[in-house]
């Protein structure tokens, strides 16, 4: 069990260190809450995507354009799930949506996904991503919530081997590893967060057993 | 890039970046911050094992490309993708530009893709009428500049947010504001478009696994995701030499490569893709999935016993973010495609000898690429490699041909030495300077004061230096280099004087030349074997216990070239491993060997900085020796900034490119300036002509003294 602390511990460290935001959620519900909380209270969804509100060329602009709602994505989770989030988050006027995302590439305010794995060393996230609507959800949203079953959570990559050659064998496959949010250093090295995939990553560790 | 005429013209280019100050300030910021960041990031992680991991799995991959191509194919195509095997640099484009045709594709994203910029993709995709967008943020600002790389991890680290405003400004026909925060922003908004619009995605990859056919991409930005996701076409371009037998491998290059690349743990987004995926636009709801392999000479230098280390390369960009002279210069001029030690290599194995002839000369020989390396490839011996190929493609030098000629035959060098004594009375006007070189001579040397040639050479002082030691413990044979033996023989002399007494029977043995370096690094092979022979003949290593050496540089040649460079010579490569096995520098030998203590000096010495040699701190890992000599010497030692960076001296570096050499001195005597030492020790003659030069030119009130003349004079 101390083992297991320590682990958590190194990857709250890690994943803080490349600025997600950790937090520990008891069940599938409080992360749901937690999704529409900060879709409502701290004002994360806007109907404007970020960069939006800068000064932009015209086809930059009508895409922007073509975002009308708060949108939230969570195709990966089955539909009892989903309807349990749906009504976390009723009357509030986002839109949830599990499906067609390339409809929504002007911008997706939060993308949720439970991960497969994590990874203490790196604070490192590991999410299957055959579907192609999972991985849109985790690279056009501007927050991506990320619940990590603590159960999951391993050591190094070297303890993922066979998950991972599993996964690369049940062909077509798309793996990612994800660690902390979108970032660049391009312009004088400066470190700027959400250049094309999220603005933030935050990780709901769920003590799952 | 590289289009320099000559080496005047190249000359030329460097002074304009050595008078750019933004990129200056950039660069120097950088030097600082990297190897902050990479230390932490490797934390207590055993980094040379790390390293030599990497190293020897990519020798085995290398070994076995065509095996591990022929099965990345067999399984890549079982899940559905397309590979291709492309011989050249035009052939890959090609194969690329047809992938386009037949797909009926307008519009292409790219995420970053070095090996793209290798085959020049974008133009070739370009005049075939394709629109091509580079999606990385640093890639789309040089595109649409219309320049190459600077970096190749950081392709605009050249410019200033004020440019990049100005070329937004220009793009999305707004004002934009200079706050790199919503410069990002208006990039991540004016490409979104991009993505949506492109029905083909061109990435690189890191990795190919042969095992089950995946390729694997390290990114930051996530837009090498959006690449392989959204558009309904996808090709990777990649070269050969990033085919792995097993996922295995790829994750022990993946513990080091972000660490050394920006000091990251690991980059935010690795993908891992095999075979054909979802994709809605696509026929059947699958991607049009396409692996191109690019070989452009890389099977044949796989074959290479000198250069198939280069293939071990993972493009972590670090031996250019170590490199003083890329420092100095940035890299426009630091390479053409690749950038830095491994771009100077690579320029003429993949752009051609017009592109790398200027660049390869223009290594100070320092080691600190070689270093920090994440594949351990040994860049400035390739890199002086290149520079002799070239040479024996294009001709000598007459400059480089009459030094190797001279050096060959010591009795005519020595001879030549001793005339230069002669020939510089006019001009030293008594004092220990050259003064009034002729202006052929002097050409841009007037940064640092040039020492003048010794009135009597350490040789001809010998016979009555050479101390009487009835029974001795020790034998050890001197070993001078001609720095020492005909400009600074007082170290020499001091140097004997800290072995006094101790049991240490002295030799110096006549028949010793120069050690060879210099013609070496002048691309003479011929003469730097020859001189070596000579010397490991003169020297009977077996009948000492140690040969002695003051110069830094000297012994790192002695010790790690000479067994190198003799072994296709049966005669003496024997005695050449004999030979280096006993070389040995003045520090480690006075403190290891000697282990002098305290109470032989005199205490209350002055205040002290230090300077590590290139040779002697990367060349053969000797770090805390001199340091710690400086303690025990009675002196007090402070410490400063970049201790270990290199001082700008590189011998025939500093005459061919004085401008670049008197810049990285300037740094190195700043540094010292700050520390408030009222002396400065270092360990290699050629260290202390550069900064002693320099600290008399800045009129510095700093003593510029080999370690064993310090020693020498607070002995009791
Ligand atoms: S040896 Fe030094 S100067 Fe030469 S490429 Fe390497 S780092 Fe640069
Ligand atoms: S040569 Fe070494 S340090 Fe330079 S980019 Fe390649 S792996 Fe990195």
């Amino acid at each position: 069990m101390k083992d297991k602390e320590q682990l958590v511990e190194l990857f709250k460290l890690k994943a803080e260190a490349v600025s997600a935001v950790v937090t520990p959620v008891t069940s599938l519900h409080q992360a749901f809450e937690y999704v529409v909380d900060i879709c409502e209270k701290k004002e994360a969804c806007q109907l404007l995507a970020s960069g939006c509100e800068e000064g932009l060329s015209d086809p930059a602009q009508a895409l922007c354009e073509t975002k009308q709602d708060k949108v939230i994505a969570a195709p990966g989770l089955t539909k009892k799930l989903f309807k349990e989030l749906e009504t976390a988050g009723k009357g509030k006027g986002f839109k949830f949506i599990q499906d067609g995302l390339r409809n929504h590439l002007g911008g997706i305010d939060i993308g949720f996904t439970v991960v497969d794995y994590g990874l203490a060393e790196t604070g490192t996230l590991v999410l299957a991503s055959k579907s192609e609507e999972t991985r849109l959800a985790t690279m056009v949203c501007e927050i991506h919530v990320a619940v990590l079953p603590l159960s999951k959570l391993k050591a190094t990559s070297s303890d993922l081997e066979d998950f991972l050659l599993a996964s690369f064998t049940a062909t077509p496959d798309y793996t990612a590893f994800i660690t902390g949010a979108s970032r660049t250093a391009d312009i004088e090295r400066v470190l700027a967060l959400g250049v094309h995939g999220p603005l933030e990553l935050h990780i709901l560790l769920w003590e799952d057993k | 890039m590289q289009d320099a005429k000559d080496l005047n013209q190249y000359k030329t280019e460097l002074r304009e970046s050595l008078n750019n100050e933004f990129l200056r300030s950039a660069m120097d910021k950088f030097a600082v911050a990297y190897p902050a960041a990479r230390a932490r990031a490797f934390g207590d992680m055993d980094v040379a094992a790390l390293v030599a991991d990497v190293a020897r799995a990519k020798d085995v991959s290398v070994g076995q490309m065509d095996a591990l191509y022929a099965q990345f194919k067999a399984k890549a195509e079982a899940a559905g993708a397309t590979v291709h095997l492309a011989r050249t640099a035009h052939e890959a484009n090609e194969i690329i530009a047809s992938i386009a045709r037949e797909n009926g594709v307008k519009h292409i994203v790219k995420s970053k893709s070095m090996t793209a910029e290798e085959t020049h993709l974008n133009p070739h995709l370009e005049a075939a009428g394709l629109n091509v967008t580079e999606t990385d943020l640093g890639e789309w600002i040089i595109q649409l500049r219309g320049e190459g790389p600077s970096h190749m991890v950081m392709p605009a680290i050249h410019l200033s947010r004020y440019q990049v405003s100005d070329l937004f400004s220009d793009v999305t026909k707004q004002k934009q504001d200079s706050d790199i925060q919503k410069l990002v922003k208006v990039a991540r908004r004016e490409l979104r478009p991009k993505f949506v619009q492109a029905d083909m995605g061109v990435s690189g990859a890191n990795f190919a696994l042969a095992q089950t056919g995946t390729i694997g991409i390290v990114t930051n930005e996530g837009n090498g995701r959006l690449t392989t996701t959204l558009p309904r076409v996808h090709v990777a371009l990649l070269g050969l030499e990033k085919l792995t037998p097993t996922l295995h491998e790829a994750l022990g290059v993946l513990k080091v490569l972000p660490r050394n690349a920006t000091g990251q743990a690991l980059t935010s987004y690795v993908t891992w893709i095999t075979g054909n995926n979802q994709c809605a636009p696509g026929p059947d709801g699958k991607k049009v999935m396409h692996i191109v392999f690019l070989d452009n000479g890389r099977r044949a230098m796989a074959k290479d016993p000198i250069f198939s280390q280069v293939l071990r390369c993972v493009r972590c960009g670090a031996c250019a973010n170590v490199c003083p002279v890329y420092r100095m210069v940035g890299g426009h001029k630091y390479g053409h495609v690749y950038i830095g030690a491994i771009g100077l290599i690579l320029t003429y194995f993949f752009h051609g000898r017009e592109k790398a002839k200027n660049l390869v000369q223009n290594c100070i020989n320092c080691g600190a690429c070689k270093a920090v390396c994440a594949a351990g490839i040994d860049l400035p011996r390739l890199i002086k490699e290149v520079h002799a190929r070239i040479q024996d493609e294009e001709g000598h030098p007459l400059q480089s041909q009459l030094l190797g000629l001279a050096m060959k035959n010591r009795t005519l060098f020595h001879g030549l030495l001793r005339a230069a004594k002669f020939a510089q009375r006019p001009v030293t006007g008594g004092t220990p300077y050259l003064r009034h070189l002729p202006m052929i001579f002097a050409k841009g040397q007037d940064f640092r004061a040039l020492p003048a040639i010794a009135a009597k050479p350490f040789r001809d002082q010998w016979a009555k230096l050479k101390p009487l030691v009835p029974s001795p413990k020790l034998k050890v044979a001197l070993f001078s280099g001609c720095v020492l033996d005909f400009v600074y023989p007082e170290q020499m002399a001091a140097a004997v004087k800290v072995l006094a007494d101790r049991g240490v029977a002295v030799d110096f043995p006549m028949g010793q030349s120069c050690c060879g370096l210099p013609v070496e690094m002048m691309g003479e092979r011929i003469a730097a074997r020859d001189v070596a022979e000579q010397n490991v003949t003169a020297i009977d290593a077996s009948a000492y216990d140690y040969i002695l050496t003051l110069c830094a540089s000297c012994a790192s040649h002695l010790k790690h070239a000479y067994p190198r460079l003799l072994k296709d010579t049966p005669s003496v490569a024997y005695n050449a491993q004999q030979f280096s096995d006993r070389v040995i520098d003045f520090s480690s030998f006075v403190r290891d060997v000697l282990k002098v203590e305290a109470q032989d000096f005199m205490p209350g010495g002055p205040k002290t900085a230090y300077h590590a040699p290139c040779h002697l701190c990367r060349g053969l890992d000797v770090h805390e020796a001199p340091r710690a000599l400086i303690g025990i010497g009675g002196m007090d030692y402070v410490q400063a900034e970049e201790e270990e960076v290199c001082c700008g001296f590189g011998g025939t570096f500093s005459m061919k490119f004085p401008e670049v050499s008197a810049e990285i001195l300037g740094k190195k005597l700043s540094n010292v300036e700050a520390t408030g030492a009222e002396q400065l020790v270092t360990d290699c003659p050629g260290c202390v002509m550069q900064l002693r030069g320099g600290a008399e030119t800045r009129g510095m009130r700093l003593d510029v003294l080999h370690l064993a003349e310090a020693l020498a004079a607070r002995l009791k």
